[in-house]
């Protein structure tokens, strides 16, 4: 059973990063990131049934990682506001202000 | 009786106290500059002649102190002072010489803007010398030596915005380098085949004098020469002798003290204190006396043809140091020391005579001046009875040492006797003839305005001049305490008729005939350049020794230095040149990546991860 979850986590995850290095629009990088972590989040749960010592721990972290991409989701989207009042876009490639 | 003996090494202390006094001062306090630094050699001096008048008891043992410097493994490297009677003595010369130059400086340089630099320097000249004379080893003398090399460069060109006067600082500085290269390879050889590598003078004595067998002849023949090269730089002897002439550019008590009276016998000082080195190699010896003698009848002859009043008697001082190194190649300890001792005093005078000279006419040329002597008598009397110490008239002090030299050479060695009687009539020449051209005839260019130098500079002249007649009777034909004192009673009066005759009659033919040229006038002062042209030219320029040197030696050098400024520039400059570029090329295409996107970041992050993993992966892989 466990390769086919961790085939799916890296399936899940390459998309993710695909979207998250690709597209413009900020939103959906921030949606993209929430399916890597999701990706990562299918893995711990897979291990901790599935693994050589399976444990209660891989849940109960995942629980955690959940809970912290809830308050990333939100200062990310907070961020993304903020700067669409400054820039008027919310297209990644144009916040390239770094640069200078 | 070594109560003061022991408190030897305050002596070099006060002249650096005074130097540190003088350096923190600065340059506003003139006045109290001159107090300090004259004070400093003053209590300098009544030290020195406490520890001379200690030691004046018949048969003081040596006094030594010295404690463990330098621990290196197995090997203790000693440094302390020591005190002999040969010490004592020059203690005695050099802070007595330094004193009277400090007090005529204070006249001399009066309105010279940085007196207060000249005296820190002149300080620490002061105790440079003294520590070298202290020293109990070779290596802590060394280290003086090089010090007062340093001093006597900063002295030269103490008036740096003249042009010559940093090219003659530069000057001496390298070609004393030359020999002091020699005097550190001599140091090493000696750390390298001395028992225990000991340095200190004790023991190379010990070892020198007992035919111990510890040292072969060749490697002993070898240190005396390299010992001696380091002398013959300092001394100022032939070949080494071109820097002493130009040092005349510093000013001219400095010449007094340090490259008439006191440094320039360092040399001999050297040979004096290594001397049971020299004493078991019978071949350098002979080149000591050679080159010595040489030296002594070379530079007289230059002397007689020079028209600079200071390059006359930097010459005459060549030759006198000459006279010195000859006689300790003869083996005789006493008359070089002897003629270190009494040379100090007259050639100091007549240098410091010369100083009011130039004080007084603002010019160095004796053919400017003329008719001084009713101007500036005291200078005249003085200068007078400094000329006719250095031409050896009896009974004043350069003849006694003057002729015990030419006694010995008599006994050992005619061809040396001939050219120490040649040289002795050529001092007496051209002496005979400075004065008379300066103080006597018709006043000159010059000599309108001249008077008479402040008393601070004629004490010091009047002091050296008493002196200068009467410090040659510690040693006569009949009387050798001075001898036995330096000797520890080892050495017995020489006398002969001859020399003494044959260096009176020398003496006073040359002043005979600088009188008739000169004085007379009965033979025309130019019939000789008439006659030989080329031969005066030849003396002038010093026997072309400078241009000698400036075509084989400088020349190649600059050129050698100058292919490899162009290897320099091109090929070590190209490389470094090359490596800047490379670096700034793959800035600027490193740059190129920082354009700002974040996903592009975010990219280059996640092919050097997936590089990273591949290498971790893949090394499975490899055998």
């Amino acid at each position: 059973m466990l390769p086919s979850y961790l085939t799916m986590a890296a399936i899940l995850f390459c998309i993710g990063l695909y979207g998250a290095l690709v597209k413009r629009n900020a939103v959906v990088v921030l949606l993209s990131l929430e399916l890597m972590l999701n990706a990562v989040n299918l893995n711990l749960v897979a291990f901790s049934k599935y693994g050589v010592v399976p444990s209660l721990t891989g849940q109960i972290f995942s629980l955690f990682t959940i809970t912290v991409a809830a308050a990333e989701a939100a200062i990310g989207v907070a961020i993304l506001i903020a700067l669409f009042r400054l820039r008027g876009t919310v297209n990644v490639d144009e916040f390239d202000k770094m640069r200078r | 009786m070594d109560r003061y003996t022991q408190a030897a090494w305050l002596i070099p202390l006060f002249p650096l106290a005074a130097f540190l006094v003088l350096t923190a001062l600065g340059r506003n306090y003139r006045r109290a500059g001159v107090f300090i630094g004259s004070f400093g050699s003053l209590v300098a001096f009544l030290l020195s002649l406490l520890i001379v008048i200690d030691r004046l008891g018949a048969n003081e043992v040596d006094y030594n102190y010295s404690f463990d410097w330098i621990v290196i493994g197995d090997y203790t490297l000693r440094i302390g002072f020591e005190v002999t009677n040969l010490t004592a003595l020059m203690l005695a010369v050099v802070t007595l010489v330094s004193f009277l130059i400090n007090v005529y400086s204070a006249g001399y340089m009066k309105n010279d803007e940085r007196i207060t630099v000249f005296y820190g320097y002149v300080a620490l000249f002061t105790f440079s010398m003294l520590g070298l004379v202290l020293s109990d080893n070779l290596l802590s003398l060394y280290i003086f030596w090089e010090l007062v090399g340093v001093c006597s460069f900063l002295l030269i060109g103490f008036w740096f915005t003249l042009p010559k006067a940093r090219a003659a600082a530069k000057k001496a500085f390298i070609v004393t380098r030359i020999g002091d290269a020699g005097l550190l390879l001599a140091i090493l050889l000696l750390f390298w085949y001395m028992p225990d590598h000991a340095l200190d003078f004790t023991t190379i004595q010990s070892v020198f004098d007992g035919q111990s067998g510890a040292i072969t002849n060749g490697i002993t023949t070898l240190i005396a020469l390299l010992i001696f090269l380091g002398a013959a730089g300092k001394s100022g002897q032939f070949p080494l002798h071109v820097w002493l002439p130009d040092a005349m550019e510093g000013p001219t008590p400095i010449s007094a003290l340090i490259h008439a009276a006191t440094m320039v016998a360092a040399g001999v000082f050297l040979i004096a204190r290594t001397f049971d080195i020299f004493q078991d190699s019978a071949a350098a010896m002979e080149t000591v006396a050679y080159v010595g003698g040489f030296t002594a009848l070379f530079a007289a002859t230059i002397a007689l043809a020079q028209n600079d009043i200071k390059r006359i008697l930097a010459y005459s001082t060549v030759s006198q140091l000459g006279y010195m190194m000859m006689a300790l190649g003869l083996g005789s300890l006493t008359g070089g020391i002897f003629h270190l001792f009494t040379h100090a005093f007259f050639k100091a005078l007549l240098f410091l005579g010369a100083g009011s000279i130039i004080h007084a006419v603002h010019t160095q040329n004796i053919n400017e001046m003329g008719g001084l002597g009713s101007k500036m008598r005291v200078t005249a009397w003085t200068f007078a009875i400094g000329s006719l110490a250095l031409s050896g008239i009896p009974p004043l002090s350069g003849f006694w040492s003057k002729d015990l030299i030419l006694t010995i050479a008599w006994e050992t060695n005619p061809l040396l006797f001939i050219a120490g009687l040649a040289a002795a009539f050529c001092t007496a020449l051209y002496m005979t003839r400075m004065f008379f051209l300066v103080f006597m005839g018709k006043p000159g260019a010059a000599s309108s305005s001249a008077h008479e130098s402040p008393a601070s500079m004629t004490l010091p002249m009047v002091l050296l001049a008493v002196l200068a007649v009467a410090s040659g009777f510690v040693e006569t034909p009949w009387n050798s305490s001075f001898g036995s004192w330096i000797h520890d009673g080892s050495e017995e009066a020489h006398s002969s008729g001859v020399a003494i005759v044959g260096s009176i009659a020398a003496s006073f033919l040359g002043i005979y005939i600088g009188w008739l040229v000169y004085g007379k006038r009965s033979v025309s002062r130019t019939a000789f350049q008439e006659r030989t042209p080329w031969l005066v030219k030849l003396l002038e320029r010093s026997y072309y020794v400078d241009e000698l040197y400036a075509a084989i030696i400088v020349k190649p050098l600059k050129l050698l230095g100058s292919s490899l400024m162009v290897i320099d520039a091109y090929v070590i400059g190209g490389i470094v040149r090359l490596t800047g570029a490379a670096a700034s090329c793959a800035g600027r295409a490193a740059a190129r990546l920082q354009n700002g996107q974040v996903q592009a970041y975010g990219l280059a992050a996640v092919i050097g991860f997936v590089i990273l993993v591949a290498a971790i992966v893949g090394r499975r892989f490899l055998p």
